[in-house]
């Protein structure tokens, strides 16, 4: 992969070879500790009592507790907020998925670059300048509050996710799969359908993947639309700072409850979201 | 031809068609070919498969930004305000004209979303930059680290603000109680108005260069080996290689990088919001563009305000993307 170490090297290179090689290990630890550490912290203070995260001097010693887990799921009772993010986020993608993937299909075969660059204006437009008309329009219709609106405005979120990733894993599969299909009698529909979408599935698993992410932690469209039964983890997590701003050990089991999902869906998905993120970024 | 382009996967499908002897034909074995309702609507569904495919997409992001962008036009325009269904009035431009001169909010709110863009921007390819070139050449343990760099920008943004007023508070922060041990002067980071823009711009920096790195490792790991190699040959140093192969050809790659971050660095508000609450804390020390355009909406109802507020800012952000683009086009020759 490297050209350049397959040449000869002069031989008093090697120790310094090693130094680099060291001095990396060090500098990659560095960037490891200044990403984990503050997440890892979160998530000790979220196992230890206000009292002993109030004194870092018995921080690191204390016992764990899990009083602060049963506070946010009883006292500040999170369940539902739990529920309702899991399904905003769930049926979100699923929509985005339906819609996105036949139009990431099309765009491919048929090079509607327009499609895209227009699909990615929903990335470019600040979501509070979308939010007033779409505020006014839900409320005349008397909609606001309720998850249909919620679901479809977190679409908004998911879809341009689920375009641009699906349009460049469709570029890659080639088009030759289709053709034959539709020798065999196939109609070109039936062929997306039973040939190229379940050789899709990586690409597929990817978007979806990276949409539940971004909608899962989306806070401003529920902040504005949604209402005491409809509101997700993050608008709960960001009232529950308000009234419970002392209580340090519940703020931070309630944040990791709302990360956790994410970064475990992250972590054994570790390949599919980098590919992920890398083409959906580029695309825009 | 055609199987022999076809990938592993696809063998299934496509292996009866090299298989000798007789071909199998689905349509041989079906019991008998209408040409019923079904096949028609199949070549109609064909004939129209692109617009078919691609219309639903179109048309609810269409719906979604042309109503929101015009109306926001219009209201712009007069002197809404109170409940939704309040009539109004046209009052022409002087929503414009009383942000314009409005030097109390308006214009501090301006230049906090440019310094904070600008300041988050600058560190996040630097960094970004320097964690692609560290992760770039194969290890041990590589999936673990590219795995755990994914962490701070997959998690909850709303939590990332509840994590740093922790870490940050000044009494109780661990960091500040780290700064007291190094005899260094202990601060206020989130809670000082003259440090919390500043802390909030870092905090952007450490959930988001992940993100660029990932992006500029992409765009390394797909670069040609052949300037490299002339590179070597022609004796170019470490240094001379990544200053005149390396940038060069990754340009393309950190102006599409620096897009995304603008625009989203541009908009931040969930962490703003989340630790700093309503107005951007109490003397407006973090109050950005976004922040104030929410305040006025959502919780003073100036929707006429608020909306020649957001037209601004628009303007703003399509200013910052004209900005790169000239810089990717200019990077390019």
């Amino acid at each position: 992969m490297n050209t350049v170490t397959t040449l000869p090297l002069p031989r008093r290179r090697t120790s310094r070879h090693r130094l680099g090689s060291t001095l990396r290990t060090v500098a990659i630890a560095v960037v490891l500790a200044v990403l984990l550490l503050p997440i890892v912290w979160m998530v000790l203070a979220s196992l230890r009592t206000t009292l002993d995260i109030v004194d870092p001097q018995r921080f690191l010693t204390a016992g764990f507790t899990l009083d602060n887990y049963r506070g946010v799921l009883s006292r500040y009772n999170f369940s539902p907020f739990i529920a309702n993010s899991f399904l905003i986020a769930f049926a979100s993608t699923l929509i985005a998925l339906v819609v996105g993937a036949p139009a990431a299909f099309a765009i491919s075969r048929f090079h509607v670059r327009n499609a895209t660059a227009f699909l990615m204006l929903a990335r470019v437009l600040p979501g509070v300048s979308l939010l007033v008309p779409w505020f006014f329009l839900f409320s005349t219709l008397g909609v606001v509050g309720g998850y249909p609106v919620l679901i479809g405005t977190h679409v908004f979120v998911t879809l341009p996710f689920v375009v641009a990733v699906m349009a460049g894993f469709f570029t890659s599969l080639p088009e030759e799969l289709e053709e034959s299909a539709q020798v065999d009698g196939l109609t070109r529909a039936g062929a997306f359908l039973r040939i190229t979408l379940p050789l899709s599935v990586p690409g597929l698993a990817t978007s979806a993947i990276l949409a539940f992410i971004f909608s899962w932690n989306n806070f401003l469209f529920a902040l504005v639309l949604s209402s005491q039964q409809t509101r997700t983890l993050p608008v709960a997590i960001s009232n529950f700072t308000a009234y419970a701003s002392v209580d340090w050990g519940g703020l931070m089991a309630a944040a990791v409850v709302i990360t956790l999902p994410v970064i475990l869906v992250a972590l054994v998905a570790q390949k599919y979201v980098v590919s992920g993120l890398a083409a959906g970024a580029t695309k825009g | 031809m055609i199987t022999g382009t076809a990938p592993a996967g696809a063998e299934p499908d496509a292996a009866h068609l090299s298989a000798p002897g007789p071909v199998f034909r689905p349509e041989d074995h079906r019991p008998e070919r209408r040409r019923g309702l079904r096949d028609r609507l199949g070549s109609w569904i064909d004939r129209h498969l692109k617009v078919l495919f691609i219309a639903p997409s179109v048309a609810y992001i269409a719906t979604m930004i042309a109503f929101p962008i015009l109306y926001t036009v219009y209201l712009s325009l007069t002197n809404s305000q109170g409940a939704v269904t309040r009539p109004f009035d046209m009052v022409g431009l002087e929503n414009y004209t009383h942000w314009l001169t409005d030097t109390d909010r308006f214009w501090p709110a301006t230049w906090r979303t440019i310094y904070y863009t600008a300041l988050a921007l600058a560190l996040e390819m630097v960094f970004g930059l320097a964690i692609a070139l560290l992760l770039r050449k194969s290890f041990r343990g590589q999936g673990i680290v590219r795995a755990a760099i994914l962490a701070p920008l997959v998690a909850t943004p709303v939590a990332i603000g509840m994590m740093w007023m922790l870490l940050l508070e000044p009494n109780i922060g661990i960091v500040n109680h780290m700064l007291g041990n190094l005899s260094l002067p202990r601060l206020g980071f989130l809670t000082s108005p003259g440090q919390a823009l500043t802390t909030l711009a870092l905090i952007d920096v450490w959930q988001w260069t992940p993100m660029v790195a990932l992006i500029l490792l992409a765009g390394l790991s797909s670069l040609p080996d052949e300037p490299y190699e002339a590179a070597s040959v022609d004796g170019a140093s470490r240094l001379q290689q990544f200053w005149y192969v390396t940038l060069p050809m990754l340009w393309p790659t950190m102006a599409a990088a620096m897009m995304l971050r603008a625009v989203d660095a541009l908009k931040s508000f969930d962490v703003i919001y989340a630790t700093k609450g309503r107005g951007g804390g109490s003397e407006h020390e973090v109050e950005t563009l976004n922040i104030l355009a929410y305040g006025q909406s959502f919780e003073f109802s100036q929707y006429g305000r608020a909306s020649a507020l957001l037209m601004i800012f628009l303007m703003l952000i399509v200013a910052a993307l004209a900005v790169i683009h000239i810089l990717r086009k200019a990077g390019q020759q």
